[in-house]
């Protein structure tokens, strides 16, 4: 299924860089390339920095190197202070050409080529071109001596360009994921702003730079934006880490017996999925995501598992408690939103009897019919099983289930159910 | 300030009288035309200087790598030698510092400055800012990077005298030190100041944002990192607290046996990073009883075979639980393996001797010796003579020799703090329990232990015998 729909979506993009490229090639093949030596600096920086791709905080990869010499060839106004004419369509098939070379190695060890983000850069490329180039020999006439104003146009094509580009993978992964565009193009700001920035800044540098330099320009300015690279290194391996310690502690209750096997880690990811279609911000998923693989944490302290380790059966009472202990345990351990989510997890959508609850967050909702809906399933992948644990959760819905939360997953069960068949 | 010896005073004043007369003679002599930069430059150099360093992590530990460093060294391809101190000497202007330190601060970064940038042109270095000049390594880039390599080695040589002077240590040996730790920052400042330096000549101050901003993102992203790194430690404490409240009477428990197997692997010259994980594994080693039901943690009197059992899987559940954390490395057997015992009547696998991991080894003994100096409910906490005499008694049998040599040497002469778990606070369970980590109470539970020291068992568990040689199991 989602092979088919990562294809369905990114199928435009890659078509309409397909043609780009295409047309690219061969404007640069009719009329060939001016300026040999700069073209090759800039192809093999732009492979170099393919090679040292990183991942971001949030399960992101990026290229920012790569990024960055692309942006800058584009921009580039003059070389070593002599003039240089590179076409909309050089500057397409250079970066791409690039691009691919770069990526070859990865696809060599089976890791495959982002298509997708090649194909951004394409037309990011040929955007930025597009807006920059025509503009330049009014700004300076040869192209050599820049100053400050044209830095400033430089600077503002690149961050339209940025813009963009966060856009079109906004777009892309609306459409992949079943995430409402609204929340995807808000992920995608959040999430690149920092590296965007970086990587704006530095390819701006670079074209300036090399515009009077010339080939120092490259090594020398790659500089900053290697460090950067290295802090979001370092930031991505803490980050794995600390989810890795997370769902340690989550496998605590089932490695005591208290819950079944694997019961936290399906509920955690029933319940990110649900929040992603809902269009739950991403820092907000984190918390839930935590909150979803430690919501029995309070079954330890427990004198003796209960029978069977499903929670949805328990009097309210008894559910609460749990709940109280385990957001303890949680609010220790600094997290303070996940442990909120846990403490309210048992608490139902419309009181008996009651109007509805504004403080009670979203998170807990979404975990009540979750667990729930894994209680009735399990790990089971029968279809019956999990149509009628669906069923059983409309039963309850509007008084212990948030409506919303039991239709969207009511939708995603109704997929799993389509595909399997 | 009363107590400041004469000799400090005298170097205080020494160095704030030289920079105030290099920023002097600047203003005097520099070619006005020049002021055109010195301005932009200087109050960049304020802005920079208020707060907004650069703090960078490298092995662990937090480097400060402040904004003003790349600026101060873009002066010198923007402003002739004569003119840079009156710039760079701005750098030092901020901080919660007393007056006398400030000028000292500032008359530093002046003399600095002048070194950096006579050494600049007397390499034949250019301005780039005087009109004809290209960008060449011969003219810029080498004379930059030697002049960036003096800047360090003089900023070195006056912060060393300055701490030579107040704590009486030989400055060659401090200097030495803070040049191999400085030498990664400098390229990374040499390369950002050679970029605003360039850029600058010709786009003006607009060029300090780009360069800038790359620097202030790997800012945020370090602290983000530090954030993250504090958000985790926490949360492996509270793991450890979760295992805590299960029993009363192993409160801090696994800190201070985290404690004295640190004392044990520094006594036995391990590697620093070892040391750590080491550390992680005193702190986890019973986190496997947060998967034996609470009733039996907290059974009153003599356990059942049932319970007995259920408590023995500890180790295997701990193991388990931590088995995915890469960061754990060796500690994930010493968790899995830290009730064996030499003679090989441990749980759960019955290894011997060396067969057992080193980390498992020393958990045992700082194990043991903690379950021993405190307080239990069915005795009272032992004396640390007491348990060095029964930890001995048991090496060769149940401990190994030398790991329980070093924590006794550790302990005689860095001492061991004793504390007092005796008075549960109210509401807490009291534990009946047995604590099967105490070597004196096996055999209570009717299981034979023999009492002498096999003769062969220390034999074999000799230093040279065991780790080192790798080839005996």
């Amino acid at each position: 299924m989602s092979n088919q729909r990562e294809l369905r979506a990114a199928g435009p993009l890659n078509v309409a860089a397909g043609i780009a490229v295409v047309a690219s090639v061969a404007s640069v093949v009719q009329w060939g390339v001016p300026q040999l030596g700069v073209a090759a600096a800039f192809l093999g920086f732009i492979a170099l920095g393919e090679i040292l791709r990183i991942s971001l905080p949030n399960g992101r990869q990026a290229a920012p190197l790569a990024a960055a010499g692309a942006l800058a060839y584009a921009l580039l106004p003059s070389f070593g202070d002599q003039q240089v004419s590179i076409s909309i369509g050089l500057a397409v098939s250079v970066v791409t050409l690039g691009s691919a070379v770069g990526s070859f190695p990865r696809a060599l060890v089976g890791r495959g080529m982002n298509l997708e983000e090649l194909s951004r850069r394409a037309l990011i490329t040929l955007f930025t071109a597009a807006i920059f180039r025509p503009l330049l020999p009014w700004l300076a006439p040869d192209g050599t001596n820049p100053d400050w104003k044209l830095a400033l146009v430089m600077v503002a094509a690149a961050v339209l360009a940025a813009v963009v580009d966060a856009l079109l993978a906004a777009a892309v992964r609306a459409s992949q994921s079943h995430r409402p565009l609204r929340a995807a193009i808000v992920d995608e700001f959040r999430a690149l702003i920092g590296i965007a920035s970086a990587i704006t800044a530095t390819g701006v540098l670079i074209a300036l730079a090399s515009s009077k330099i010339g080939y120092y320009a490259l090594p020398i300015f790659a500089v900053p934006l290697m460090l950067t690279q290295f802090s979001f290194r370092r930031y991505a391996t803490i980050d794995a880490t600390y989810l890795q310690t997370i769902q340690s502690l989550s496998k605590v209750t089932e490695v005591g017996g208290y819950t079944e096997k694997g019961h936290s880690t399906r509920v955690a990811r029933l319940a990110v999925m649900v929040a992603r279609e809902m269009g739950v911000s991403e820092r907000d998923l984190d918390d839930l995501r935590y909150a979803a693989l430690m919501h029995d944490i309070g079954q330890l302290s427990l004198p003796q598992p209960i029978v069977g380790g499903t929670t949805t059966l328990l009097p309210y009472y008894e559910q609460k408690r749990i709940a109280d202990l385990g957001a303890d345990v949680i609010e220790q351990a600094g997290l303070e939103h996940a442990a909120l989510i846990v403490r309210r997890q048992a608490d139902p959508y419309r009181p008996y009897r009651g109007s509805l609850d504004d403080t009670l967050p979203m998170g807990s909702r979404i975990i009540k019919v979750c667990n729930a809906y894994d209680d009735f399933v399990g790990a089971s992948s029968e279809i019956d099983r999990m149509q009628s644990a669906v069923e059983r959760l409309e039963l309850s819905v509007d008084r212990d289930y948030d409506p919303v939360v039991v239709d969207t997953l009511s939708r995603i069960v109704e997929r799993q159910v389509d595909y399997a068949y | 300030m009363a107590q400041t010896p004469l000799r400090v005073n005298v170097y205080l004043t020494f160095v704030s009288v030289l920079g105030a007369v290099l920023a002097a003679v600047a203003a005097l002599r520099m070619p006005p035309h020049y002021w055109q930069y010195v301005i932009p430059l200087a109050i960049l150099l304020v802005a920079a200087d208020s707060g907004l360093g650069v703090v960078g992590i490298r092995g662990g530990a937090a480097v400060f790598l402040a904004v003003t460093g790349p600026i101060a060294m873009a002066t010198i391809l923007l402003v002739p030698a004569v003119g840079v101190p009156l710039v760079t000497m701005w750098a030092g202007v901020w901080g919660r510092i007393g007056w006398r330190r400030r000028f000292m601060n500032m008359g530093m970064i002046a003399i600095m400055g002048a070194a950096s940038a006579w050494t600049y042109s007397a390499l034949g270095g250019q301005l780039l800012t005087d009109s004809g000049v290209a960008f060449s390594p011969s003219h810029v880039l080498l004379p930059f990077l030697a002049a960036a390599l003096v800047s360090e080695a003089v900023n070195g040589l006056l912060v060393v005298c300055y701490i030579g002077l107040i704590e009486s240590v030989s400055p060659l040996r401090v200097w030495y030190g803070s040049m191999a730790q400085s030498a990664l920052p400098m390229l990374v400042y040499s390369a950002f100041g050679l970029m605003l330096g360039v850029t600058w000549s010709f786009v003006g101050p607009v060029s300090a944002i780009l360069v800038l901003a790359p620097l202030f993102v790997s800012r945020w992203i370090f602290a983000e990192f530090a954030l993250r790194q504090e958000a985790y430690e926490r949360t492996m404490q509270s793991l450890i607290k979760a295992v805590e409240t299960k029993d009363y009477y192993t409160r801090g428990h696994s800190e201070r046996v985290a404690k004295a197997s640190v004392m044990i692997g520094r006594r036995s010259g391990m590697r620093e990073d070892r040391v750590t994980t080491l550390r992680y594994a005193g702190m986890l080693h019973d986190v496997g009883k947060l998967g034996v039901p609470t009733e039996v943690l907290q059974a009153s009197g003599k356990l059942t075979d049932d319970q007995y059992e259920a408590i023995q899987l500890h180790p295997v559940r701990g193991r388990e639980i931590t088995k995915d954390l890469e960061f754990l490395g060796e500690a994930i057997e010493a968790i899995h393996l830290h009730h064996e015992r030499i003679d090989g009547r441990g749980y759960p696998l019955g290894l011997k001797g060396a067969e057992i991991p080193e980390f498992a080894r020393i958990i045992a003994v700082a194990d043991a010796f903690d379950s021993m100096t405190t307080t239990r409910s069915y005795r009272g906490a032992r004396s640390v003579e007491d348990a060095v005499d029964e930890l001995r008694r048991c090496k060769g049998s149940q401990f190994d020799p030398v790991m329980v040599e070093a924590l006794v040497d550790s302990v005689q002469s860095d001492g061991w703090e004793l504390v007092d778990t005796s008075t549960p606070p109210e509401g807490a369970t009291p534990s009946q329990a047995i604590d099967e980590d105490d070597p004196t109470v096996a055999s209570r539970l009717g299981i034979v232990v023999p009492m002498a020291v096999p003769r062969d068992a220390s034999e074999i568990f000799d230093r040279g015998v065991d780790t080192d040689r790798g080839g005996r199991s």
